[in-house]
């Protein structure tokens, strides 16, 4: 009897639970903020990289010619990340 | 409470299940609110699995022998840390482990992730729903932790007296934290196959939940070596036994795969390599937990009696074939984006020590699972021991130290020849100055694959010695930083590489101990009376005197009964004393007799030694208790039916009459050197793995003004 009562109070909490987004309206307009997440966590990926690279040649491992080429293309890659993060919070609200 | 528990993980199958349906038909369909459905579904089977959890819990704590569990493996006597760890020494109890933790990692997986991956994320919600669903089936259907006894019995078996040690019971949850933990970076590898978003943004998620996983299996092996080492009597840490290769070769293939993203990450190189070892590390995983829990390891014919074995392999089975397909059938979304550009570089030896550690894992494999094919094939079971494994894994491990300093040293994309030389001469100097010093005042030269590592560890040192000192150097030219502020801001802003530099410090440190301890250990056992001495190494030692106690252990295992010895141990101009000793449990079996079943139960070696950054002075004995067995059958006879106060004065006239009339004991010393830095190196992985995992200031408050900005942006869009 115990484990019937515990049955039928625990699925009920549960399907409250679950219930709730389907209750709910109004997801399109969060599909950006999450690119913006996504692209945030890229930028500081590529900066991390930048910084390992410069790090890298003041420590003598990197050559200048190869720590030129090498930081080029990272803040290349940099700049397009802040591209579309500057085009993405330029259409968010606030 | 028992049916509130069993209701817990019922509905927590069927939730697991919803979990797994929802998400998949909100990924498939595009509608997001049956994806948040799915996430929601996973956090209720957290809290599910935590209030099953927490009411198994409370009833071994009330010791509740009405629980099937709890009076199998637990007793009114059991010492109240044991009865709280005692749920996890079953396997009912051991799976409901599992499924807590997989449960409250998926949870707070989901929960960080809730923003981000939007097209992974699902297929990974659907993964760690199936996941949870088996182990929640296999309760249900098989192994349920909430089973009770129709006759309740007054009192329970007790817990096994080779678990009742602080190490082995914190052993499981670590094991099991990597094992749950290395899920993660599965269901995420799967959700960027399904999609085909095959990016470093899936790594980038997970990384921190793959590091926390390595790191935790770490910590446990190295406990489950502890416990070996300190507990059993044998005087080692590690004996290939199966049931200790079977946690770590996820650990291995996990600690390639920790490596290999990193090429990920920043080449954009490697990826079938790395969704293969990730499916690689999290089956191994599951691998793990099967070979202990399936009985599989007694004799293939034990299998066949367990319950969950079958379930166990065809589980494993569909996640292989999932993999495979998914692997294969997206390889042409898998290429790398750049190309090697020269073999001096990180990524070409971050490869190569994949492949050791690949290699490594594959030998164990196969020495694991030898007898098991002998046997199904020849009928009879060959052994493969310690010899075989440390003839393969020996070079192996050297050839991983000598990989870990090569890391450091080396750039991305290259390195010339003439820079590395540059890098590589301090070093090496230093090194030479070891290997000289090592020549002429140890004994070193005895062992050359020894030597071998104790070279390569100090130029492992030197090196992350020198990439910490010249790193400092070049932010104080930067910023002019005095010494200790230089190192610590460099450090904190480059964790991952300098907290990656400690993990590889701690490693070396970790197998300098193994090295010398394995080569240059000195071992002796012998047969002695009260009075009598013998030597080991430069130390000599005393039997002073027996020792027998009723109760009262020095562990506080609750043992009734010890026998042991008073040691006088003097080496050089020092002198210490040891008290080794054997613990007796009683057996609940009805054939022994009232007084003999003290006696005749389980018994375990209660070690003692003398710690020590040299060198440990390990110290176990073996006493005969021959000469007591007319005493005891006699007592048999003539108190079978005394109370039990009047059985312990004659347990305890036993016990005098040892101390009095002592016969030979056995006692095996070893001296270890250096075995402390294998745990040293251990806690010196866990700072390095720590600082590496730690989120930088700026992630986290990035993550503070997000969550202000989505508030924001919900408030404005329903204003």
């Amino acid at each position: 009897m115990e484990y019937v009562v515990a049955l039928l109070v625990l699925a009920a909490l549960v399907a409250l639970a679950v219930s709730v987004p389907l209750r709910r309206r109004g997801q399109a307009e969060r599909l950006e903020e999450t690119r913006v997440e996504e692209l945030t966590a890229a930028k500081e990926a590529k900066y991390r990289e930048i910084r390992d690279a410069e790090l890298d040649h003041r420590m003598g491992k990197l050559s200048e010619r190869d720590w030129r080429m090498v930081d080029g293309e990272l803040r290349g890659e940099a700049v397009e990340i802040l591209r579309e993060l500057d085009a993405l919070e330029g259409r968010t609200p606030g | 409470m028992a049916g509130v528990g069993s209701a817990c993980l019922t509905i927590g199958l069927f939730t697991a299940l919803y979990a797994v349906g929802a998400s998949l038909f909100g990924a498939r369909t595009g509608r997001r609110e049956w994806v948040d459905s799915g996430r929601r579904a996973v956090y209720c089977l957290a809290a599910l699995c935590v209030g099953a959890f927490a009411i198994l819990e409370s009833a071994f704590l009330r010791s509740d022998f009405s629980y099937a569990l709890v009076a199998e493996g637990s007793s009114t006597s059991t010492p109240t840390f044991y009865k709280v760890t005692a749920v996890w020494a079953t396997q009912d109890g051991s799976l409901l482990l599992w499924a807590t933790l997989l449960a409250l990692f998926a949870g707070a997986v989901l929960f960080l992730t809730r923003r981000t991956l939007r097209d992974i994320a699902p297929y990974a919600t659907a993964v760690l729903g199936a996941v949870a669903a088996f182990f929640l089936l296999l309760m249900v259907g098989w192994e349920n932790p909430f089973d009770t006894l129709a006759v309740v019995p007054s009192e329970g078996a007790g817990l096994n007296p080779l678990l009742r040690h602080p190490a082995m019971m914190i052993h499981p949850p670590m094991l099991y934290t990597g094992y749950v933990g290395f899920s993660i970076p599965f269901a995420f590898a799967i959700g960027a196959l399904m999609t085909r978003r095959t990016g470093a943004d899936w790594i980038r998620a997970t990384r921190r939940f793959t590091l926390v996983a390595w790191t935790f299996l770490g910590t446990g092996i190295l406990l489950g070596a502890l416990w070996s080492y300190s507990e059993l009597g044998w005087g080692g840490y590690w004996a290939w036994d199966p049931v200790e290769n079977a946690s770590l070769m996820p650990w291995l293939v996990g600690t390639a795969f920790l490596h290999s993203i990193m090429v990920q990450e920043k080449r954009g190189m490697l990826k079938v390599w790395n969704v293969s070892l990730i499916c690689a590390t999290f089956t191994l995983a599951l691998l793990g937990t099967f070979l202990v829990r399936s009985g599989i390891l007694d004799s293939i014919h034990a299998f066949g009696a367990s319950t969950i074995g079958v379930q166990f392999l065809v589980f494993i089975g569909c996640v292989i074939a999932l993999s495979a397909v998914l692997v294969i059938s997206r390889l042409p979304y898998l290429r790398s984006e750049a190309r090697l550009d020269s073999l001096l570089s990180r990524e070409a030896f971050f490869l190569l020590n994949n492949l050791v550690l690949v290699a490594l894992a594959l030998v164990i494999l196969w020495g694991t699972f030898f007898p098991l094919i002998s046997e199904a094939i020849t009928g009879t079971e060959q052994t493969v021991g310690p010899p075989w494994f440390d003839r393969l894994a020996t070079p192996l491990a050297i050839v991983l130290v000598l990989l870990a300093w090569v890391g450091p040293v080396l750039a991305w994309r290259r390195v010339t020849p003439a820079a590395l030389v540059r890098v590589l001469l301090a070093p090496l100097a230093a090194t030479a100055v070891v290997l000289a010093a090592l020549l002429a005042l140890t004994d070193a030269r005895d062992s050359v694959p020894s030597l071998i590592m104790f070279c390569f560890v100090a130029f492992l040192l030197s090196v992350v010695g020198q990439e910490f000192w010249r790193g400092a150097r070049a932010r104080r030219t930067m910023t002019g930083e005095s010494w200790p502020r230089a190192l610590a801001r460099l450090t904190g802003r480059n964790r991952r590489r300098y907290g990656g530099y400690l993990v590889h410090v701690g490693i070396g440190v970790l197998f300098l101990g193994v090295a010398a301890s394995s080569a240059f250990l000195q071992q002796r056992d012998v047969r002695l009376s009260p009075g009598q001495s013998f030597s080991v190494g430069d130390y000599d030692v005393e039997y002073v005197r027996p020792t027998a106690r009723l109760g009262g252990d020095r562990g506080g295992t609750g043992a009734p009964i010890a026998f042991g010895a008073v040691m006088r141990v003097k080496n050089g101009d020092r002198t210490f004393t040891l008290r080794p000793s054997r613990n007796y449990y009683a057996t609940a079996d009805p054939a022994k007799g009232a007084i003999s079943r003290f006696f005749e139960g389980e018994a375990t070696s209660e070690v003692d030694m003398r710690w020590g950054l040299r060198r440990d002075f390990w110290l176990a004995v073996r006493p005969d208790l021959v000469s007591l067995q007319k005493p005891i059958a006699r007592a048999d006879r003539e108190f079978s039916d005394s109370p039990s106060d009047v059985q312990a004065i004659v347990i305890s006239t036993l016990t005098q009459l040892y101390r009095e009339k002592p016969p030979p004991a056995t006692f095996r010393a070893i001296v270890s050197p250096l075995v402390a830095w294998i745990w040293i190196g251990g806690a010196i992985v866990l700072l390095g793995a720590l600082v590496a995992a730690w989120p930088s200031p700026e992630a986290r408050l990035r993550r503070v003004r997000s969550l202000y900005k989505a508030r924001l942006g919900r408030e404005l869009t329903r204003a």
